[in-house]
């Protein structure tokens, strides 16, 4: 059921408790999350994916009253030590939303360049290299490749997303996480975003939370099935949609619930 | 049925004819007030009214450049001081605003709005005119300045917070740090209103009277001097329209009209900045 030993790990929940106030949306979880991978949360909605994942980034504490208890380890340091900044932290964990969230008032350009910026100046051959890179990696390049100076409102649903995920890729982070990316997309900016999976996890390690079990199970290595912000499944894609050991997790993927 | 659909069909008819009279009201009062306007003042408009100073009571020709230059300099010095302050406070109570501290600016600002603008005056009197021991441009712009301030923090706060919360999250997950994701991200996503709640507010405290009345005073002389007092359109057609000349009548219309001309201008303006809100980056 654990990720092999083998597998060098890059990030880590230790009994991760994630509250809002005194409500807890999720509950006591730890997860390994081997380098290289990609892992997808599953779960019926309101069961804590989500906020599981913005704990990732620290992002939960920006919520109203959001707090944890427990640890995530990011190369065995735990990123909620007083000394870690957030800030910094975020610069090292790329993240996507479940709608695309282009800055109205940039450029093409300038939304990938942006993470790169707020890090300081850097000479224009540079930013121009990065952007390009990231843009290649996001497989938008040759799409826009005519047009950085053009707003990126211009662009398709489909592609303002793999505008945003070539933006979280541009300042070299180590772990993406990605919230529902495709579900406000249509098939093909769907698909897009799921064959960039694939290419993607060579250089990244990638959490992705999806309501599509399908999307889970064509593009992930580990699944975690969440439920009412418990834990209760984690194990190899294919072995938890094949044969669940929890009877919770096979009355979910077998669309019995949820 | 059929005595249910004709009520419903009366109903609708009546309403729709009903909106469409008070729009037409509405409507009415700005083309009347525009008419009657260009009707009496626009014969008055030559080039001698643009660039002549007024002449001694009694004497025909003349001109209100010192008015119009005055108005140029009061306005441009209040926006000067009202702007960052009423931006500023807008920022802070859209960013930062949702504790106590918050509850009372808002609180404040709203106050501040509804106070009588001769109430202003009075204000401005008693804190830079009786200190300073004379009448000058500075406590009109201050006491306009003060007109201003609430209005724009309110417009400002409001644009603000129409910016979607998902693009703060954004620029937070990509690391920028918070007053980075205020400033860079959700206040120029926010400019075109914020520009727009500017100009309104510059329109509106354009044409004000009664702050100015015993705070600038008024100006028979061109004077530049923003520690002097000066001349505006608004307090020049208050003195001209309440006095006995027939000429006084007559440049009061045209100064009206030029005033109220300025007016549309910045609503005009106003417009185009909406539409710019829509445009494309760069």
């Amino acid at each position: 059921m654990a990720p092999p030993a083998d597998a060098r790990l890059q990030l880590q929940t230790v009994r991760l408790t994630a509250l809002y106030g005194r409500l807890a949306a999720v509950k006591d979880v730890s997860i390994l999350f081997p380098k290289h991978t990609v892992t997808a949360l599953i779960g019926p909605s309101g069961c804590g994916k989500t906020t599981f994942l913005r704990c990732l980034n620290r992002m939960h504490e920006l919520s109203e009253g959001g707090w944890i208890t427990g640890k995530v380890l990011l190369d065995g340091v735990d990123v909620y030590e007083p000394s870690i900044d957030a800030i910094q932290l975020r610069r090292r964990i790329g993240m996507v939303f479940q709608r695309p969230t282009p800055f109205p008032t940039m450029s093409i350009y300038d939304n990938v360049a942006a993470g790169l910026r707020v890090n300081g100046r850097r000479p224009k051959a540079e930013l121009d290299a990065a952007v390009e890179g990231a843009l290649r990696r996001a497989a938008l390049w040759d799409e826009v490749k005519d047009r950085l100076r053009h707003s990126a409102l211009a662009l398709s649903g489909g592609q303002q997303q793999r505008l945003c995920v070539a933006r979280a890729l541009a300042p070299e982070p180590d772990v993406l996480l990605l919230d529902e990316p495709t579900a406000s997309l249509d098939p093909a900016g769907t698909q897009h975003i799921e064959e960039l999976c694939h290419e993607l996890k060579a250089r990244y390690t990638i959490v992705i939370v999806t309501h599509n079990l399908q999307q889970a199970a064509r593009i992930s290595d580990y699944t975690a099935f969440f439920y009412l912000g418990d834990l209760v499944e984690l194990g190899r894609t294919e072995e938890l949609f094949t044969k669940p050991t929890k009877e919770k997790t096979e009355a979910y993927i077998t669309g019995r619930f949820g | 049925m059929i005595g249910r659909r004709w009520r419903r069909r009366l109903t609708n008819g009546v309403m729709t004819g009903l909106v469409a009279l008070l729009s037409f009201l509405a409507v009415l009062a700005l083309v009347l007030i525009l008419g009657d306007l260009v009707a009496r003042g626009a014969s008055s408009l030559d080039w001698s009214f643009f660039t002549k100073n007024p002449v001694p009571a009694g004497e025909s020709g003349g001109g209100v450049a010192n008015a119009i230059v005055g108005t140029a300099i009061l306005v441009g010095l209040a926006a000067l001081i009202g702007l960052p302050v009423g931006i500023g406070t807008g920022l802070f109570l859209a960013e930062y605003g949702s504790g106590r501290l918050g509850w009372v600016v808002r609180f404040v600002a709203d106050v501040l709005n509804g106070t009588p603008s001769i109430v202003v005056g009075i204000f401005a009197w008693t804190w830079l005119v009786k200190p300073m021991g004379h009448f000058s441009a500075l406590a009109g712009s201050v006491a306009l300045a003060m007109l201003m301030v609430p209005m724009l923090a309110r417009t400002t706060e409001e644009m603000v917070r129409l910016v979607p919360h998902s693009l703060r999250e954004a620029a937070l997950a990509l690391g920028y740090p918070r007053w980075r994701t205020s400033l860079r991200v959700i206040a120029r996503t926010a400019l075109a209103g914020i520009v727009t709640g500017c100009l309104v507010g510059i329109a509106r405290v354009a044409g004000e009277t009664a702050p100015l009345l015993f705070t600038a005073l008024g100006n028979l002389n061109f004077s530049t001097s923003v520690l002097q007092p000066m001349q505006t359109l608004s307090l020049q057609i208050y003195v001209y329209a309440t006095g006995p000349f027939d000429e006084w009548h007559r440049l009061a219309w045209a100064a009206a009209l030029v005033l109220m001309g300025l007016v549309l201008l910045l609503s005009l303006a106003a417009r185009w900045a909406i539409r710019q809100r829509h445009g494309a980056a760069r």
